[in-house]
């Protein structure tokens, strides 16, 4: 196996990520493509991992703090969207534009 | 405080006979600084407390003249005894490489001076308790004496010339108070300005004369000043003969020299003890003063011996013509201050001649009989309540103290032997005579004509005031009585001391003046007589005599009035003499007229149109650019550029704004696009 | 290294398997109209994932993937979809914007930009074989990475709470 088999591959994951980040009106399909991209990161830093070989098994433990940290978020953010959502019972971001000029 | 070599000897071209040993004083010289002090001090206490006191300041005037008195006398006999040369200093300041200092000199030159101010003034002081009593000022009159006095002495004891300056000033300023210590009499005023304005003309020439000296010596110590003569320091040489002349028109003015002799007349306005004490004894004779200190600077050949010849030129004139105006005077204080500018004249005449105890010795006798003559006429005026002679007449009868004195004062005046004024006249028509043969010439031989001629008219002017006053019947009012003892005193000791002070200095006897005088540390080698030169003491008695017997002739005798007594007039003559040769009328029209009047009134206009002019052109100059800079520049130009840059802002902003849409995924994309390009662009120039 | 060496290998070949599962269901994550389907979707990703970190030998990392991931986030996402949607079914329109094409634009950007730095730089370099262990992991964890593990420890006690917070009703109420 090529190192750069996995990290084309994070890299189509992440673009098709980006995508959905940027197309989805329903915040939690939004999340949903975040957690997309942070899954594209995690195979990323593991490749390296088992590319580098190293003593201190960086790659590993960084993806097990994203998947900690990506938990995390993914719970706040929720929280906030049905926040939102009980304000204006519609989970559409596009109407979130409270901060237009 | 410095101190300098107790045993100098230095030679003046003239000859060594009197190389002295000199010592330093000791401790009576080391304490002499309190002899300016003292009176300074005591006037301070005067104006703050005299008025308390029994006496009503007085007695600390008199103590502080008692003082100066005391010590002064104490320092003469000591220098007697064997020459003194101190110099005690203090530096106040130092400006660059010029130092200035307080100090105080005890030399042969300033225990004179010491000496004479003192007694003098212990005299005067005691007289003018009884001459001021019940006057409206006093306590301030004593006040302004005592500052005359300390004046006087910070003068002459002064080590260096600017604090002779200071002592210069101050004297004036004393003037002007105690000449209009009557101001509420507007003529007593005007007499006190014009005294202190001619001064202040005069001392143009001092302050030049002092500055020339400083500025190229470097020093304004007397003993530097001394010490670059003897060494015939270049520099000096060239700038001597204006630094001479200079110093020499301030002395004019202080000593009252024709034609800066204005003042003195008009000064008697003041009250007489001051006449006596400054206008006759003391004040007047500071221009001698400084003619006998900076005397190396006129004896030199190399330095300002040119000036000699100006100065007896000057005092030539002063001595015959103020004498010739004493004739046609009627009041008696105005005989006596022109006597004094004549007596002034021959103590001048002296020092040009280049006798320098000549003009100290006349200086030293004509203190004491001039002195007494100013308060023996304030006696009479005292009792006669009157300064005119036409007043007067028959006081003899009435007034004997007063009378003899005055008689002894007269003769002492005019020269009559063995009366001081006998033996100093004579001085100095010996050294004027001796400066014809050695290098005056032609002038001091006319010199010594003319100063034979004014012992003439000197006789025969006091001649006319003592027979007037004293002789004859009395033509006031009512009787006149002898004046209290406190006034009489002072008189019979003055006049004692008019009688022996001759006998100081008499050539071939004794000359312990010439030693006494001399004891500086450049030896003065001046003309002075070895010995008694017979034909010209015998001329000089023979004026005298003949001014006294003709003076006899014309005003012994009685008639009905005064006037009559004194109908002795020369016809051209006494016109003009009368008008004072029209120098005041000058004066006041060309000068004092022309400056209040044109001069005044063109500078006037020159500063409203011209100077003001300007400043207001400058001013409505800035202003107009004012405007234009605002105007034009700055609110059109630089504002215009400032509001547009923040105008094109503005605009930017409000249509940039519009990228402000709050979606969240617009933002995302433009972070997403923006990472992109930048990473694109890192990986292209990396 | 040569296509044909790479594709013979056995591993390369279940990594093309793998990798055509996770791509097929990543694209219908983002395009589903359904969201539920969009949801369930991200599943087979994750599950994908995971299977890759097992090739890689990074098994501790490929169960906690299925455990946190799948178990957890996957079913909050499903919590929430069906919180903040009235009616499930079809709303396709509303789901996507209109102009897609700036968004797609920016993601092939995106990828290109990536697979070619990666590319230009590790080439054909190869993944040795090694499977790390959980203990290894473990004792790494907890000596050289502790400060880092606090620190999360903190974050998620945090988004605990904040969730807590932000979630629940209004006290007066």
């Amino acid at each position: 196996m090529i190192v750069n088999q996995f990290l084309v591959l994070a890299a189509l994951l992440f673009s098709i990520g980006i995508y959905g980040v940027l197309i989805r009106r329903n915040a939690v399909l939004v999340l949903l493509s975040v957690e997309l991209m942070l899954t594209a990161v995690n195979i990323n830093f593991v490749a390296f991992g088992a590319f580098l070989q190293d003593e201190l098994i960086a790659g590993q433990v960084f993806a097990l703090f994203v998947i900690a940290v990506a938990a995390a978020e993914v719970g706040i953010g929720l929280a906030i969207v049905v926040l939102i959502f009980r304000n204006r019972s519609s989970a559409n971001i596009d109407e979130l534009d409270l901060l237009k000029w | 405080m410095t101190y300098l070599a107790t045993s100098l000897l230095l030679y003046a071209e003239e000859g060594a006979e009197h190389a002295l040993e000199l010592s330093d004083g000791g401790l009576l010289a080391e304490w002499a600084w309190l002899i300016p002090i003292v009176p300074l001090v005591l006037m301070f206490a005067i104006v703050f407390v005299g008025k308390r006191l029994p006496q009503k300041g007085w007695e600390l005037a008199e103590f502080s003249m008692l003082f100066v008195a005391v010590y002064g006398v104490a320092l003469f006999v000591a220098n007697a005894n064997g020459g003194i040369h101190y110099e005690g200093s203090i530096e106040i300041a130092r400006i660059g490489s010029l130092v200035l200092e307080w100090g105080w000199v005890v030399d042969g030159l300033s225990i004179m001076m010491y000496a004479v101010v003192g007694v003098v003034g212990l005299a005067v002081f005691t007289y003018a308790k009884g001459y001021m009593e019940g006057d409206i000022r006093f306590t301030w009159f004593f006040a302004s004496f005592t500052l005359f006095a300390g004046a006087m002495l910070v003068l002459v004891s002064a080590p260096n010339l600017v604090q002779l300056i200071v002592g210069w000033e101050l004297v004036g300023v004393a003037s002007y108070l105690l000449i209009g210590h009557w101001w509420e009499d507007h003529e007593n005023n005007a007499a006190a300005i014009k005294a202190f304005i001619t001064n202040k003309v005069a001392d143009v020439g001092l302050i030049i004369g002092v500055i020339i000296i400083g500025v190229t010596i470097g020093s304004f110590r007397f003993s530097d000043v001394l010490e670059a003569i003897a060494n015939a320091d270049s520099g000096l040489i060239q700038v001597a003969f204006w630094a001479g002349l200079m110093l020499f028109i301030g002395a004019m003015g202080k000593s009252a020299q024709f034609p800066f002799h204005v003042w003195l007349p008009d000064a008697m306005a003041g009250p007489t003890p001051v006449s006596s004490l400054m206008h006759a004894a003391t004040m007047v004779t500071a221009g001698v003063y400084l003619l006998g200190r900076m005397f190396p600077l006129y004896q030199n050949e190399l330095f300002a011996v040119d000036v000699k010849t100006i100065i007896i030129i000057v005092g030539a004139l002063t001595l015959f013509l103020t004498g010739l105006i004493a004739l046609v005077q009627d009041d008696i204080k105005k005989v006596l201050a022109y006597s004094t500018l004549s007596q002034l004249g021959y103590m001048t005449v002296a020092m040009g001649a280049g006798a320098y105890t000549a003009g100290l010795f006349h200086l030293f006798t004509h203190a004491f009989f001039k002195g007494l003559l100013f308060l023996a006429a304030g006696s009479v005026i005292h009792a006669v309540h009157s300064n005119n002679m036409s007043d007067m007449g028959g006081l003899r009868k009435f007034m004997p103290s007063t009378y003899w004195t005055f008689l002894i004062g007269s003769l002492a005046l005019a020269g009559i032997f063995p009366l001081a004024g006998f033996w100093s006249k004579d001085e100095i028509l010996d050294s004027i005579s001796q400066d014809a043969g050695a290098g005056g010439g032609l002038v001091a031989s006319v010199v010594l004509v003319v100063a034979i001629a004014g012992a003439f008219i000197t006789a025969f002017y006091m001649a006319r005031a003592v027979y007037l006053t004293f002789y004859g019947e009395y033509k006031g009012e009512g009787q006149p009585h002898e004046s209290p003892k406190i006034m009489t005193y002072p008189l019979i000791g003055l006049a004692a001391l008019s009688a022996v002070a001759g006998f100081a200095n008499m050539p071939g006897i004794f000359t312990g003046f010439t030693d006494w005088v001399g004891a500086r540390i450049i030896v003065m080698g001046d003309h002075h007589a070895e010995a008694i030169n017979f034909l010209l003491a015998g001329a000089g008695l023979a004026a005298a005599a003949a001014g006294i017997a003709i003076g006899t002739r014309l005003w012994r005798g009685d008639r009905d009035t005064q006037a009559a007594r004194d109908t002795f007039r020369i016809p051209v003559l006494y016109p003009l003499l009368e008008r004072k040769y029209y120098i005041d009328d000058f004066y006041l029209r060309g000068i004092v007229n022309t400056t209040k009047g044109p001069i005044a009134r063109a500078i006037d206009w020159s500063n409203t149109y011209v100077l003001d002019g300007v400043v207001n052109g400058v001013g409505a100059g800035a202003g107009f650019m004012a405007k234009i800079v605002y105007g034009g520049i700055d609110q059109r130009g630089i504002d215009l550029a400032i509001n547009a840059a923040a105008a094109a802002t503005g605009e930017a902003g409000e249509q940039l704004r519009y990228t402000t849409t709050g979606r969240v995924q617009q933002y995302a994309w433009a972070l997403f696009a923006g990472t992109i390009l930048l990473v694109v662009g890192f990986l292209i120039f990396n | 290294m040569e296509f044909s060496d790479w594709i013979t290998d056995a591993r390369n070949i279940v990594f093309l398997v793998i990798a055509i599962a996770i791509v097929g269901s990543a694209i219908r994550v983002v395009t589903s109209p359904n969201l539920v389907h969009a949801a369930l979707m991200l599943v087979v990703a994750l599950g994908g994932s995971a299977a890759l970190f097992l090739m890689l030998g990074a098994e501790f990392v490929a169960w906690t993937v299925v455990l946190v991931y799948i178990g957890a986030v996957i079913v909050l996402f499903l919590f929430g979809i069906m919180i903040t949607r009235a009616p499930t079914g079809r709303d396709s329109v509303q789901l996507d914007h209109e102009r897609r094409w700036p968004a797609a634009l920016v993601a092939l950007a995106t990828f290109v930009t990536i697979a070619w730095a990666t590319t230009d730089s590790f080439g054909v370099k190869t993944i040795s074989e090694g499977v790390v262990r959980a203990e290894d992991i473990g004792s790494v964890l907890f000596t050289r990475y502790v400060i880092p593990f606090e620190a999360v420890s903190f974050v998620l006690l945090a988004a605990l709470i904040g969730g807590i917070v932000l979630a629940r009703k209004d006290p007066e109420q």
